[in-house]
Formats: structure tokens, C-alpha cells, sequence
């Protein structure tokens, strides 16, 4: 009997513990779904803040690079559009990339700072079309070569890119300068053969997915000038002609002021008008299928 | 019952927190991403954050421009008039300079004084030249310096909703200022 009471006490005070414990399983519950509520609106509001901080952030994590830099030794040019039809525009040296960033070359920078993956990008720094042709974001293009010049990227991503690698972009008079070059000279504009060999390139269609440096480089050592893609350049928006209204109207000075400056200083070079259309076509959040950058350095920042 | 209670309160409070979360979020085409610092009229530092929550209208100059700039700075003056008295207090009226060396804050509050500017609703901005050239690519505006003292630039009046994303644009030389004020009204009463 004592031990038939015994156990029956045992088994209802064991009965009652477990009463209490569940009581107090219910009461940790509920106290562990109101901490969750308030902590996940903290967690939430963290989550927000330093998504805001990255996104906020167009820095970015360095990575490295092999592109070889060729130096520039500078120079005096005439810039095609000039309020001034005899000013020359000195132009510092500096260092440029042999060649335009390569699909590989971007894909390692995505990976590095995934806030510039296409499913992360803010609409504010590219448009819908930022790298579009790839598979996935952090996955090339079908058949596209790991070599070829990336496209698809906006002034903002470019520019990114550049800061990741510690290089800027070139300024228009930098890239513009080097443009002139041919094989054998610094300044080939006054060549017959200058302009058109230039407008010959632009004219073959999907030259973009041809990799890089198999063409011949120029003066100074510099590839892909005008055979693969077209290029940013820091800034881009100083290219004051009416672009946007493709009225025939090209030259509208009401729009801008002191609008005379945009006058043509070297009417053959019809190679270079596309150009400077092109640019001032540009908005920054554009992306587009033959459009990609290079990057370029102060001398005084290599040295540092 | 008082379980139910608590459990109630708790996801009264984690639901009204999910939704707050929901309002902070800004838009994907925000200005409010751009990180860079700015220094408005009065010496302060700021970032185009602390602008948020105001309909805003933006226009990009410099103080010693003497051709285009004074017509676009009497256009948002003449803005100004056409805001609803009601919509004032929603509607920020600001004036980014193009040229951040010469147009110190000192010079742009005397600039803001001399013009009849110093209400609160008006806001000077100068930042580095690197932000000043990303934020007039926000704006697509095409600027150069032409000379020491001289730059060519688009004439574009831009209107801005609280959350930051851009409603509309009006450029040239004649810009019509009942359309941006107007909209500027409209987003005010919306917000």
C-alpha cells in the first residue's frame, strides 16, 4: 500500500510538476516570441541600417588586377569641341590600361562587392538593362568569352570598378588625347587614313564579343582604342551639345549657357562627332551593349 | 486569458514593427543612396538624407554666373511665390553649386541673403567636385569649365518626391515654372 500511495504521490506530484512546468513553458514561450518580436524589429532595423550603409556606399572592397598600365606621356591636343577654335588643352601624363576590363575582370569585382550584383543594384546607379545578358549574377554570359570587354555597366559601376582596383576613369581630353594616335605617331588626325580606318571599325557589327588585344596596338602601346566598345569617360556630361533632341537642330545654344563653346574644331574627324554624340547622348544609369570603360591613374598615385 | 493577452500584444508589436521596417525602405531610384557629404548655407554637414521627407526642387549654379544662372535662380524665386502657403513647410527649394571652390557657405548665405532666399524652405548646397559631378549625372546635367571663372551648363529645373525619386524635369532657357510649381504643390498635398 505504502508504496501503491507512494507512487500514486509520486505520480501526482510528478503530474503537478509537469502542470508547473508547462505553465512555465507557456509563460517562456510567450516571453520568448515577445523578445523575438521586439528583437527581430531591432535585428530588422539593423539589417535596414547597414543595408543602407553598404547600399550608400558606392566604395568597395579592393581586389587586384594584372592589366598591364602604359604611361602617357602627356601632351598639348585641340579638342574637338572648343569655345576657343585655336586653344590646345594640356594634357598630363598619366597611366591608361592596355585595354578595356575584361567579363572576367568584372566578375571578380561583383563577387568581391555584391552590392553591384545586378539583383542588388539600385536603379539610381544603372538602369534595367546593368549586365542583362548575364546568366546570373555572378555567371557570364552564354558563349561569351571570360576575355572579352564587359558591357552592360553603367557610369557608376565603372567608375566602382575603378576605385576597387585603386585607378579612376580617364578624363574625355585623357582618352581623347590617346585617340589620336595611330600605329606610328602621337597625333594622326591630319592622316587620309586616320578617320576612316576609325569609322571602317565602328562599322563591323558585334565587334564587343571579340576579346581583347588581338588587334594592334597603337602609339603608345595602347589596344582596343575603337575596334571592341565604346567607353566612359569621367566625365562624360561635359559634352555640351543638344543630344537629346535629335531635331537637326544640333547646335541649339539657347539650351546652354555660354552654348557657343560647342562649336567643332576639326570637321573631317567625323569619327570623333560620333563620339561626342554618343557621349552627350549618355546618361549616367545607362547601360548598353557595346559600351564598356578602361581604367586610368595619376602618375603621382602609382609613385605614392 | 492572460496568455492570450500577451500573446496578442506581442504580435500587435511585431506587426506594427514589420510595417514600419516596410516604410524605411527607400525606393530603388532614390537620391537618398548617394553617400556624399554636403555643406549647406549655414556651415552644417549634411547628407542628402537629411533632405528626405520634403517634396523637393533642385536646381544646379554657381554664384558668379552671370548669364543663365540668374534666370534659373529667378525661376525658382518665382516657384517659390507659387507654392501653396499649406505646402511651404513640405517643399525644400535647393540651389547646388556648380562650382564648390569659389561658393563657400559663407558666400551662399550671402548669396541666399542678398537674393531674398533665407527663408527656411531654402537650401544651398556645395559638396567635393567627385560628388558634385555624380549628383549632376543623377540630374543627367552637362557641365564644363570653360574658364577660371566660367562654366558652361544645362539649364534643368528638377522636382524631387519625399522619398527621393525623380517626377519630372524642365530645361531650357525658358522654363516653365507654373508646370514645376504645380507638381511641387501636388506631391506636397500627397505627402
Amino acid at each position: 500500500m505504502q508504496t501503491l500511495n507512494c507512487t500514486n504521490k509520486a505520480d501526482s506530484s510528478f503530474y503537478s510538476h509537469f502542470k508547473m512546468k508547462i505553465s512555465y513553458l507557456l509563460n517562456a514561450a510567450i516571453l520568448i516570441i515577445f523578445c523575438c518580436a521586439s528583437s527581430s524589429c531591432k535585428r530588422q532595423e539593423e539589417v535596414l541600417t547597414s543595408l543602407q550603409k553598404e547600399d550608400t556606399q558606392i566604395a568597395t572592397s579592393a581586389f587586384a588586377t594584372n592589366v598591364k598600365m602604359q604611361e602617357i606621356k602627356g601632351g598639348y591636343y585641340k579638342p574637338f569641341y572648343s569655345s576657343d577654335s585655336d586653344a590646345l588643352i594640356k594634357v598630363e601624363p598619366f597611366l591608361m590600361d592596355e585595354r578595356p576590363v575584361t567579363n572576367a575582370e568584372f566578375l571578380a569585382f561583383v563577387k568581391a562587392n555584391p552590392q553591384w550584383k545586378r539583383s542588388a543594384i539600385k536603379r539610381i546607379y544603372a538602369d534595367t538593362t546593368y549586365l542583362h545578358n548575364w546568366v546570373s549574377d555572378t555567371a557570364l554570359p552564354k558563349n561569351a568569352l571570360p576575355n572579352a570587354p564587359v558591357t552592360y555597366v553603367s557610369w557608376f559601376a565603372a567608375k566602382a570598378y575603378a576605385t576597387a582596383v585603386g585607378k579612376r576613369l580617364p578624363t574625355l581630353d585623357e582618352w581623347e588625347f590617346v585617340a589620336m594616335a595611330d600605329e606610328t605617331s602621337i597625333n594622326a588626325r591630319n592622316k587620309k587614313t586616320y578617320s576612316n580606318n576609325i569609322l571602317n571599325l565602328y562599322l563591323i557589327k558585334n565587334r564587343q564579343y571579340n576579346a581583347v588585344k588581338l588587334s594592334t596596338p597603337n602609339y603608345w602601346g595602347i589596344y582596343n582604342m575603337f575596334d571592341l566598345v565604346w567607353e566612359w569617360t569621367d566625365d562624360f556630361n561635359s559634352v555640351l551639345i543638344n543630344g537629346e533632341s535629335r531635331s537637326g537642330d544640333y547646335n541649339d545654344k539657347n539650351l546652354v549657357c555660354a552654348g557657343s563653346a560647342t562649336s567643332a574644331t576639326d570637321v573631317l574627324n567625323y569619327a570623333a562627332f560620333m563620339r561626342y554624340g554618343f557621349r552627350s547622348s549618355l546618361k549616367a544609369n545607362y547601360t548598353i551593349s557595346n559600351l564598356g570603360f578602361r581604367c586610368a591613374n595619376s602618375i603621382s598615385n602609382k609613385t605614392k | 486569458m492572460k496568455k492570450i493577452f500577451f500573446l496578442l500584444i506581442s504580435s500587435i508589436l511585431f506587426f506594427s514593427c514589420k510595417e514600419k521596417t516596410i516604410k524605411k525602405e527607400l525606393p530603388s531610384n532614390s537620391i537618398f543612396y548617394l553617400k556624399s557629404d554636403w555643406q549647406n548655407q549655414n556651415g552644417q554637414t549634411i547628407k542628402l538624407n537629411d533632405l528626405r521627407g520634403k517634396t523637393l526642387v533642385v536646381v544646379m549654379i554657381y554664384t558668379s554666373c552671370k548669364t543663365a544662372c540668374p534666370l534659373l535662380v529667378a525661376d525658382m524665386k518665382k516657384i517659390e511665390q507659387q507654392i501653396k502657403p499649406n505646402n511651404l513647410n513640405k517643399v525644400s527649394l535647393v540651389l547646388v553649386s556648380i562650382d564648390p571652390k569659389t561658393d563657400t557657405p559663407e558666400r551662399l548665405k550671402e548669396f541666399a541673403k542678398t537674393g531674398k532666399m533665407d527663408a527656411a524652405h531654402w537650401v544651398f548646397l556645395r559638396s567635393t567636385e567627385a560628388a558634385t559631378q555624380e549628383f549632376a549625372n543623377v540630374l543627367s546635367m552637362k557641365y564644363k569649365k570653360i574658364s577660371p571663372i566660367e562654366f558652361s551648363h544645362s539649364n534643368i529645373i528638377s522636382v524631387f518626391n519625399p522619398d527621393g525619386e525623380l517626377v519630372s524635369q524642365e530645361q531650357g532657357t525658358s522654363i516653365n515654372v507654373e508646370k514645376v510649381a504645380k507638381e511641387a504643390n501636388e506631391i506636397a498635398e500627397g505627402s
